[in-house]
C-alpha cells in the first residue's frame, strides 16, 4: 500500500513522492509540498486530526484528508 | 527610477504589515477593493521632497489565486490598466524560509514590473544558522534590488526607504504573461518547474551552518497548547480570563461615557432654546452617538486581547485544536475568532470571518455570528433578570440570577452550533473545505502591531456601525416624538393636572405627559398595532414599542422602557424602573412581567436579529441582499417560536 502523509508516523523524515491530482493540489504544491520536498510530522491535534507537518523548514497544519493526497516515502 | 505607488506583497506572516507600519506609521487608510471584501490598506511614506503611496496587499503564497482574497493580488498585478497597478512591487520574504517564499517573487519578477526583494526576518535566518549570499541572488535577478531587514527592530528600514526613493531599477526584460486564472493544471506544472529552479538557487545562495546546536523542533509550549487535556483547559481559562477582564475593565469607562452623554443632553437642554431643534439634538443625536461610543471600551479591549493572542501565534494553535470540533457543524477552526469577536459585537465578528477561504464555511460563520450574545444585550438581560428571577441560591452555592445570565450566553452558543448544522445542509458549494494553515513560531507580541490592529477595528466599528446606529436613532427619535396631533392632544388632556405649584408634582406631571406623548407617537401606535402578534409571547404594547426601538441597538430597550414608565433610567433610578415594571398589571389585573413573560422576552433577545448595523455589514460582506434577509428571517422565526414555547411552558 502507498504511504501517505496521513498514514505516516510522527518523527520520520520523509520525502514527497507525488501529489494526487485534486481541487487543492495546486495549492498544496504552492505551499511547498512539491515532489522531493522533505516532510516530517511534528505533532497532532487531539483526535489525531489535523496534523502539524514540518515542510522544508516551516510548520504547516493540514487535515488528514488533505494529508492523504500526499504520497511520501 | 522614480516611483509614486508601491505595492507590498508576500506570503502570510512574513512581516508585510509590520513593514507597512514601519514605513507609514499612522498615515494609513483602510478602504475596500472594488468588488471584493478585502481591506485595502493604503499608507503614505513621507520622503524629503515627495510622498509615496504604499498598498498592503493580502498575503498569498502564489500569484495564482486560491481564494477570493488572493484574487486581488492577481487582478491588480496582471492588469496594468488597473487603477491600483503599482509602479513597483516590494516582495517581502521570510529569509529563514527562502525556498517557499521565492516562488511568489519569481512569479512577480517574470512580469517585468520593477521589483524590490526584501529579505525580512534576517534575525531568524541568522538564528537558524543560515547565511544568505545576497550577491549570488542578485546574479539571478539582476534587475531587482535586494535588501535585508528585520521589521521587528526596524533594522534595514532606512535602506529600504532609500531604495524606494531613488534606487529602484527599471526593467528591460520582456514580461512573461501570466497563465489564465482558470488554467490550474498549467499553473501547477509551472509551480513545480519554478520550485526546481528555486531549489538549485537556494543551494547556491544560502549557506547553512552545520555545527549549530540542533533546535528543538517542537517546543514545550507547543506540546502544552495542543495537548488533549491541557490544550482545551488552557483555551477555556484564557477565554474566561479574557471576558472577566473585559467586563471588569470596561465597566468604568462605560459608566463614564454614559454619564457624560447624559450630562451633555441635560446641558444642551439648559442652554439651547426650547424647540424641535433642541429636542432633536439633545434627545435624538446626542444619545444616538452616546449609544455608539459606549461600546468602544469593550471593543477596544476585546481586540487588544485578540490582537495579543494572534501576534504571539497562540491563536493559530487554537484554530488547530478547534478545527476537528467545529467541522461537524459545517464550520472551520478559523471560525473561532469571528465567533469570539461577536461576543463583543457582531460587526467586527462578521468582518473577522474574512480569513476563512471556503465560502460555505465563511457564510455559515457570518450567519450564526449574531447568535453569540453581544455586549448590547447585557443591559437587557440584566434588567429582565432582576425583574423576574429571584435572587437566591440553588444547590446551596449557585446564584439563580447568575445562572440565568450564564444560561442565556450558553443558549446563544449552543444555538449557533445547531443552526450551523442545519445551514450546512442548505448552503451549497463546490469549493473544497481546507484548513492549510501555517503555524508560526510562538513569540512575544509587538505592541505597536497590536495597537494598530485595535485602532483599525475601533475605527471600522465607529464608521461602519456608528453611522447606522446614529441614523436609526434619529429616525426612531422622530417616530417617537411625532404623532397624530389630535390623538396626542386628547390623550394629554386626560392626564390629571397638578393641583399645586409643588415642583415634585409638576415634574411628575411633565413625565406623565411625555409618557402619554410617546404612547401616542407613531412608534406608540406601531407598538399597539403589533400587540396582537406579540401577545401569544406574553408581551403587551409597551414591550412592543421597546422591541421596535431596539433595532437601533438592543440596549435601547432599557431607555425606551424608562420613557414609557416615565422614570429616569440613570444609575440608581433603574430601581424605580424595576419597581414600576414589577407593579405593572394587564387588563385582567395580572402582572405583566411574570417568570413566563420575562423568560420569553430574554429568549427573544437571544435570538432576534434586532441590529440594523449587523444587517448592513452582512449585506456588505456577502455582497447580496439575500443573506442578510435570510438571517433576519431565520433569527426572527427562531425568536418568535422559542419565546412562544417558553411562554407556554412557564405560564
Ligand atoms: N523575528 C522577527 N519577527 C518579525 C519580523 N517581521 C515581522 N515579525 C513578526 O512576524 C509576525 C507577522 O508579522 P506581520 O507583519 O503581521 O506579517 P504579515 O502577515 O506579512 O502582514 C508578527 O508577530 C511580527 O511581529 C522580523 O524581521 N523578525
Ligand atoms: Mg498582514
Amino acid at each position: 500500500m502507498k504511504q501517505t502523509l496521513a498514514t505516516s508516523k510522527r518523527g520520520n523524515i520523509l520525502h514527497v513522492l507525488s501529489v494526487q491530482q485534486s481541487a487543492i493540489s495546486a495549492k498544496l504544491i504552492e505551499m511547498g509540498l512539491y515532489v522531493g520536498q522533505e516532510v516530517e510530522i511534528l505533532f497532532r491535534a487531539p483526535f489525531g486530526d489535523p496534523i502539524a507537518v514540518n515542510v522544508g523548514g516551516y510548520v504547516l497544519s493540514l487535515r488528514l484528508n488533505e494529508a492523504a493526497l500526499i504520497e511520501v516515502a | 527610477m522614480n516611483v509614486n505607488k508601491i505595492a507590498l506583497v508576500g506570503n502570510p506572516n512574513t512581516g508585510k504589515t509590520s513593514l507597512f507600519n514601519a514605513l507609514t506609521g499612522l498615515n494609513q487608510q483602510v478602504g475596500n477593493f472594488p468588488g471584493v471584501t478585502v481591506d485595502k490598506k493604503v499608507g503614505k511614506l513621507k520622503l524629503s521632497n515627495r510622498t509615496i503611496e504604499i498598498i498592503d496587499l493580502p498575503g498569498t503564497y502564489s500569484i495564482y489565486p486560491r481564494s477570493k482574497d488572493e484574487e486581488v493580488v492577481y487582478d491588480i498585478l496582471s492588469n496594468p490598466q488597473h487603477p491600483d497597478f503599482p509602479d513597483a512591487v516590494c516582495v517581502v520574504v521570510d529569509s529563514s524560509n527562502l525556498e517557499r517564499n521565492l516562488l511568489l517573487f519569481t512569479q512577480i519578477y517574470s512580469l517585468a514590473i520593477p521589483s524590490v526583494l526584501v529579505l525580512n526576518m534576517s534575525d531568524i535566518a541568522f538564528r537558524k544558522g543560515k547565511k544568505i549570499l545576497i550577491e549570488k541572488i542578485s546574479e539571478q535577478f539582476p534587475e531587482a534590488t535586494i535588501i535585508e531587514t528585520n521589521a521587528r527592530i526596524k533594522s534595514g528600514v532606512k535602506q529600504l526607504v532609500d531604495t524606494l526613493d531613488t534606487k529602484i531599477k527599471s526593467r528591460n526584460s520582456q514580461a512573461k504573461a501570466l497563465i489564465a486564472k482558470e488554467n490550474v493544471l498549467e499553473q501547477q506544472q509551472d509551480t513545480e518547474q519554478k520550485f526546481q529552479e528555486i531549489n538549485e538557487l537556494v543551494k547556491n545562495c544560502v549557506l547553512q551552518e552545520t555545527n549549530l546546536k540542533p533546535r528543538r523542533k517542537v517546543t514545550r509550549l507547543d506540546k502544552l497548547f495542543v495537548h488533549p487535556i491541557w490544550g482545551y483547559s488552557i483555551f477555556l481559562v484564557v477565554l474566561l480570563a479574557l471576558f472577566q477582564l473585559i467586563f471588569t475593565l470596561a465597566s468604568f469607562p462605560m459608566d463614564l461615557i454614559d454619564s457624560l452623554f447624559g450630562s451633555l443632553s441635560s446641558y444642551l437642554y439648559g442652554v439651547l432654546p426650547t424647540g424641535m431643534f433642541t429636542e432633536l439634538v439633545a434627545n435624538g443625536i446626542v444619545p444616538g452617538i452616546g449609544g455608539v461610543i459606549i461600546f468602544v471600551p469593550q471593543i477596544v479591549l476585546l481586540f487588544f486581547f485578540i490582537g495579543i493572542l494572534e501576534e504571539t501565534g497562540y491563536m493559530s494553535r487554537v484554530v488547530f485544536i478547534m478545527d476537528r470540533i467545529m467541522r461537524p457543524f459545517g464550520l472551520n477552526g478559523k471560525s473561532v475568532v469571528p465567533l469570539l469577536s461577536s461576543a463583543a459585537c457582531a460587526i467586527p465578528g462578521v468582518m473577522a470571518s474574512r480569513t476563512i477561504s471556503n465560502w460555505k464555511e465563511r457564510l455559515i460563520t457570518i450567519l450564526v455570528a449574531p447568535l453569540m450574545s453581544c455586549s448590547a444585550r447585557i443591559p437587557v438581560y440584566t434588567l429582565l433578570i432582576s425583574l423576574v428571577i429571584p435572587n437566591r441560591l440553588v444547590f446551596g452555592f449557585l446564584n439563580l440570577q447568575g445562572l440565568t445570565f450564564f444560561g442565556l450566553y450558553a443558549l446563544g452558543i449552543i444555538s449557533a452550533l445547531l443552526v450551523s448544522v442545519v445551514l450546512r445542509m442548505f448552503v451549497k458549494t463546490n469549493e473544497e473545505s481546507v484548513l492549510l494553515l501555517e503555524l508560526p513560531d510562538l513569540k512575544s507580541p509587538r505592541w505597536k502591531n497590536v495597537g494598530i490592529t485595535v485602532f483599525d477595528k475601533a475605527r471600522l466599528f465607529l464608521i461602519g456601525a456608528g453611522k447606522i446606529i446614529v441614523a436609526i436613532s434619529i429616525v426612531l427619535w422622530a417616530l417617537g416624538t411625532f404623532g397624530p396631533t389630535e390623538r396626542t392632544n386628547t390623550a394629554i388632556q386626560h392626564v390629571e393636572k397638578p393641583t399645586s405649584k409643588d415642583e415634585v408634582e409638576l415634574a411628575a406631571y411633565e413625565k406623565q405627559v411625555n409618557a402619554v406623548k410617546f404612547e401616542n407617537s407613531y412608534i406608540g401606535i406601531l407598538g399597539k398595532t403589533i400587540e396582537p402578534v406579540i401577545k401569544p409571547l406574553g408581551y403587551d404594547w409597551k414591550i412592543g414599542i421597546s422591541l421596535i426601538t431596539s433595532f437601533a441597538a438592543r440596549e435601547v430597550f432599557v431607555g425606551s422602557m424608562a420613557t414609557i414608565y416615565s422614570v429616569d433610567a440613570d444609575g440608581e433610578e433603574t430601581r424605580s424602573l424595576l419597581e414600576k415594571m414589577k407593579q405593572e398589571k394587564n387588563a385582567q389585573g395580572q402582572p405583566v412581567y411574570t417568570l413566563a413573560s420575562g423568560l420569553s422576552l430574554m429568549v427573544f433577545y437571544v435570538y432576534a436579529m434586532q441590529c440594523m448595523a449587523t444587517f448592513a455589514v452582512v449585506k456588505r460582506e456577502t455582497k447580496s441582499w439575500k443573506w442578510p434577509i435570510v438571517q433576519l428571517v431565520y433569527m426572527g422565526v427562531l425568536a418568535y417560536v422559542s419565546s412562544w414555547i417558553i411562554f407556554q411552558i412557564f405560564s
